[in-house]
């Protein structure tokens, strides 16, 4: 049945099978280019500006450790923060200058949250340090990346993953191909088919080094059909370097996804759960072979990058940029923002986002900017209800059923959401693209997505707290049962020797509640002197008005005993508060039966069970009080000596 | 804030609707040429009644009357159930049945994109129960009509169900092909000797066929305009025929030919306008053959064995049950996964 779809769909689209061919992947949209105006002129120096923003989070992954003060003079491409970790990249002075400040400044990122940033007062002079180019060639391929790991290069197509680590060679996974994603296919950015029409050269060096250092036997460059002098530059170029070749993809947006891409040109669909490098290749962006090609072969890091600044400016072009040069800078050298610019964009129409002001600098991640106006990006019409249409599933580039998934999330099914693949989903926006109804449906992913993600951290953090809560529990059960054994082992030896004040003194430090010596002294004796008031109760068939009072007091102790476990188990915060109130109610316990033992003088004494507890929380007065009812216990305790021979006889 | 994607470059809704009804217009026209401007009139009874009830209810459930009335689903709900009646229908059976269509099978269920039913054949059904007798009480085509009712006449006859003088009910209807051959079939005539009656022409019914043929027209410019998949019509006329042709291969006395099929009843407004109704309608391609192929079965087997001259109406919401059911489990390979 689906080869019988499958065979008509590729009847219907024209397609013919070939070795050769590319390996159309599902779905996909034509966005219109938008990206002949920024190619008629050539890229562009930007020069120096006045200060230079760089935030130490430009890459996926830990933030670098900084390693220069305020005040200090540095040289461009010196070192200024290191990678900290393997997750990380390294940041270097973009040009020589004295660091100004090291502080919080907004960043260019969605949330408009300001992050540490290093910011720096160039000199002018643009002043290298000494740089020392590196002749890999003859170098061990370890030294290499380890070398690359400060060179602060990460993927310059804004993916921003740390460069040297994907050269790292894991030991479970050989590379065959090395695939250069030249595709570029969001709208509007031009910055890669730029860098091709003027260095193809330096990109095939690049690609040469990053070959090696892989061990790949070829090198695939993978370009779509609307660029064709940088199709034709690099095919050019790709002479030099032998098992490269140009492929060119037809354009269709998403193509310059990594897996849709790698699908394209090789024909392998990576398994969802599994990297490029599971099955043999590794994907590099043209800018990042660049990049590596000039800090091997000339030892500059990197401090620069090609970006496109586009949309409603005077003149779009493309730019070499320092790294942390402020946005306006760049603004002004594309002949300043149109009047009824309203915001600008970072990255593409399809995947950027809104800079949240324009004091931004250019990061690591800033392949393109748009100057945005309504006439360029018309807010979308309010959202009508979902007809079930399917454009966005024929538009899935992942063939998820976007209609389906924007059901579960717009229901909080989070569950079934996730059944349906959600997380595959790569945001591209072509969904949303073709909606007729105007639903925002990556919104509507990425809310879910985070709901899940929350929930799942959620989990895990409750799993651990109550892991550790059935632990403390355990603990507390167990602590509780080796006091309950005392206590029997003590009331049996009580039984047999008579109970000793003396004895009873060495027990108290294995009580963990009550840390004052006297109180647990006083417990224990109460439990013994309960223990013994029941047998002697069972032994001595004492008189009826006797008998009551007896009853009493121990029912007192139990109670007594079951709000100090109740205690224990409270939060440690909340503990004191319980302190207090138990003191309290212990006082008035104490009262009531030191006017009970008061009336029933003969026999009061040999029951006074009732033990103050956590003494240490209550008012001096209560504690005098305590004090005056420890002396009548005390005299309690000889007078249950003095009995217990009796009930023994 | 991420709120990409920026651009977009879709139909809306109301463009969407509208190449539906544009698609119709040619089977509209080959409607009127056959049985007379009549057709225009309950279209507009419908399409007033549909935007009126519409508006009613949205007012009611406190929803945006504007937007809503504007995507013109209700107006394409109300074209495609008055195509579906007889014509020369009684003016209230039209309202009767639009109301219902827009009223409980759409609006009570939540409005544009929450019915799980197709309103126009829920209409429809509710009047091929409720009202059997008119609602299979089909006049003759023109040419074949021993009286030609004039534009006035028809309108007369539908507002106060009177004929002009010395003319009969009899005289201007006729039984449709479908219901004859099944009447004819329970006689034990035989398949040939039927169709040759008058009311049959080349390909299905005399006069019929041509305005199944408009439809089919009006079906191929929304395919080529993207409206509709070509998952839908295919499954469901490639079944319809395969179902037929088994058939009249076993018994060509008994069983009409896969042509007749196709051509006859409401063949062709089903496969492109009535089972192509996405709302209620399965969305992935697997599904949408699953469910045209349902369709199609049902189609066949109601009219060959049912008690009702056509099928489609109660095939397309037998299937229409089936569409979540559908759904679940033709879910297509994610890119990426090796099964589901």
């Amino acid at each position: 049945m689906n080869a019988i779809i499958q065979f008509a769909s590729k009847l219907i689209r024209g397609q013919a099978a070939g070795s050769d061919a590319v390996h159309k992947f599902h779905g996909g949209v034509h966005p219109d280019g938008q990206k002949q105006q920024s190619t008629t002129r050539p890229i562009a120096k930007l020069a120096i500006p006045d200060r230079l923003v760089l935030p130490l989070r430009q890459h996926v992954g830990y933030i670098p450790k900084i390693k220069i003060q305020v005040g200090e003079r540095v040289l461009k491409g010196q070192m200024l923060a290191e990678a900290e970790g393997t997750l990380s990249a390294a940041i270097h002075a973009p040009t020589s200058g004295t660091v100004m400040a090291i502080g919080e400044e907004i960043i260019p990122h969605p949330s408009g949250l300001p992050d540490m940033c290093i910011t720096l007062a160039p000199d002018g002079q643009d002043e290298w340090m000494k740089l020392q180019p590196i002749d890999w060639r003859n170098t061990d391929k370890k030294t290499l990346v380890a070398s690359l790991r400060s060179s602060g290069i990460v993927g310059l197509g804004g993916a921003t993953f740390p460069t040297h680590i994907k050269v790292r060679a894991d030991g479970k996974s050989s590379i065959h191909t090395l695939v250069i994603n030249a595709a570029e296919c969001e709208p509007y950015i031009t910055c890669d088919d730029m860098l091709m029409r003027e260095r193809a050269d330096e990109i095939v060096q690049g690609m040469e080094i990053v070959k090696f250092l892989l061990g790949a036997e070829s090198c695939i460059v993978g370009i779509e059909d609307n660029k064709p002098e940088a199709t034709a530059a690099m095919a050019e170029a790709c002479k030099a370097l032998p098992d490269a070749s140009v492929k060119v993809v037809p354009t269709l947006y998403p193509s310059g996804d990594a897996r849709r891409l790698i699908h394209l040109v090789l024909g392998i669909e990576i398994p969802h759960d599994k990297r490029s490098t599971d099955v043999g290749v590794q994907v590099f962006n043209v800018a990042t072979v660049l990049a590596i090609y000039r800090y091997f072969v000339y030892g500059e890091p990197a401090v620069d990058r090609i970006v496109t600044m586009t949309g409603s400016v005077n003149s779009p072009q493309n730019f070499e940029v320092l790294f942390g040069t402020p946005l306006q800078t760049l603004i002004d050298a594309a002949g300043g923002a149109q009047a009824g610019t309203t915001h600008f964009i970072m990255g593409g129409p399809m995947m950027g986002f809104d800079l949240p002001t324009i004091n931004v600098p250019i990061t690591k991640a800033a392949n393109c900017i748009i100057a945005a106006t309504p006439d360029l990006f018309a807010p979308p019409p309010p959202a009508m209800p979902c007809i079930r249409c399917a454009r966005c599933a024929d538009a899935c580039p992942v063939n998820l059923q976007p209609q389906e998934l924007y059901w579960f999330s717009k229901s909080d099914d989070f569950e079934k959401a996730r059944d349906y693949k959600l997380f595959d989903c790569i945001e591209c926006g072509c969904c949303t693209y073709v909606c007729p109804s105007n639903i925002p449906l990556v919104q509507y992913y990425r809310y879910a997505k985070s709901e899940i993600i929350a929930v799942d951290k959620a989990k895990e953090a409750a799993d651990l707290a109550r892991e550790r809560n059935e632990f403390r529990l355990a603990r507390i059960e167990r602590e509780k049962q080796e006091r309950a054994q005392k206590h029997a082992e003590r009331a049996a030896s009580g039984k047999a020797e008579g109970t000793k004040p003396e004895e009873v003194k060495a027990d108290p430090a294995k009580s963990t509640v009550e840390t004052p010596a006297a109180a647990a002294t006083a417990d224990d004796a109460k439990k013994a002197a309960i223990a013994a008031a029941i047998e002697r109760a069972k032994a001595l068939k004492a008189a009826a008005a006797q008998t009551g009072e007896m009853q009493k007091e121990p029912a007192a102790g139990t109670a007594d005993t079951t709000d100090t476990s109740k205690a224990v188990q409270t939060e440690q915060t909340k503990e004191d508060q319980a302190k207090a109130e138990q003191a309290k109610k212990d006082k008035q316990a104490l009262i009531a039966a030191a006017i009970e033992r008061a009336k029933a003088q003969k026999l009061a004494a040999a029951q006074a069970g009732i033990t103050p507890k956590n003494v240490e929380d209550a008012s001096p007065a209560v504690k005098a009080e305590i004090s005056e009812i420890d002396t009548i216990r005390e005299k309690a305790k000889q007078a249950v000596k003095a009995q217990n021979p009796d009930s023994e006889a | 804030m991420n709120r990409s994607p920026y651009i977009t470059d879709a139909p809306t809704v109301s463009i969407i609707m509208l190449k539906v009804l544009l698609a119709l217009i040619p089977g509209i026209f080959a409607y009127a040429w056959i049985y007379g401007g009549g057709i225009l009139v309950t279209l507009s009874l419908a399409t007033i009644t549909a935007l009126v009830s519409e508006a009613a209810l949205l007012k009611l459930r406190q929803r945006p009357i504007r937007p809503y009335l504007s995507d013109l689903s209700a107006v394409v709900t109300a074209w495609l159930l008055a195509l579906a009646l007889p014509p020369l229908a009684p003016w209230w059976l039209v309202v009767v049945g639009t109301f219902f269509a827009i009223v409980i099978a759409k609006q009570l269920y939540g409005g544009l994109g929450y019915n799980p039913f197709n309103p126009a054949m829920v209409g429809y059904a509710v009047l091929l129960i409720s009202f059997p007798i008119i609602m299979t009480k089909w006049p003759a085509p023109l040419i074949l009509a021993q009286t030609k009712l004039g534009f006035m006449d028809q309108l007369q006859f539908i507002f106060s169900n009177t004929l002009p003088a010395n003319v009969k009910i009899d005289a201007v209807t006729s039984a449709t092909p479908l219901d004859y051959l099944k009447t004819q079939l329970m006689l034990k005539h035989e398949v040939y000797g039927i169709t040759q009656a008058p009311i049959f022409g080349v390909w299905g019914a005399k006069g019929g066929e041509f305005v199944t043929a408009a439809y089919l027209l009006g079906g191929l410019y929304l395919l080529q305009q993207r409206i509709i998949s070509w998952h839908l019509p295919t499954a469901f006329l490639a079944t319809l025929a395969a179902m037929s042709l088994a058939f009249y291969a076993v018994s060509p006395a008994h069983f009409a030919n896969p042509l007749f099929h196709l051509m006859s009843g409401a063949s062709m407004l089903c496969a492109f306008f009535i089972i192509t109704d996405p709302i209620s309608g399965p969305t992935t391609p697997r599904g949408k053959l699953y469910f045209a192929a349902g369709v199609a079965i049902l189609t066949y087997l109601i009219r060959v064995y049912g008690g009702y001259p056509d099928g489609v109406a109660f095939a397309v919401l037998l299937m229409n049950m089936c569409v979540p059911l559908i759904d679940a489990h033709t879910q297509p390979r994610v890119f990426g996964h090796t099964k589901n």
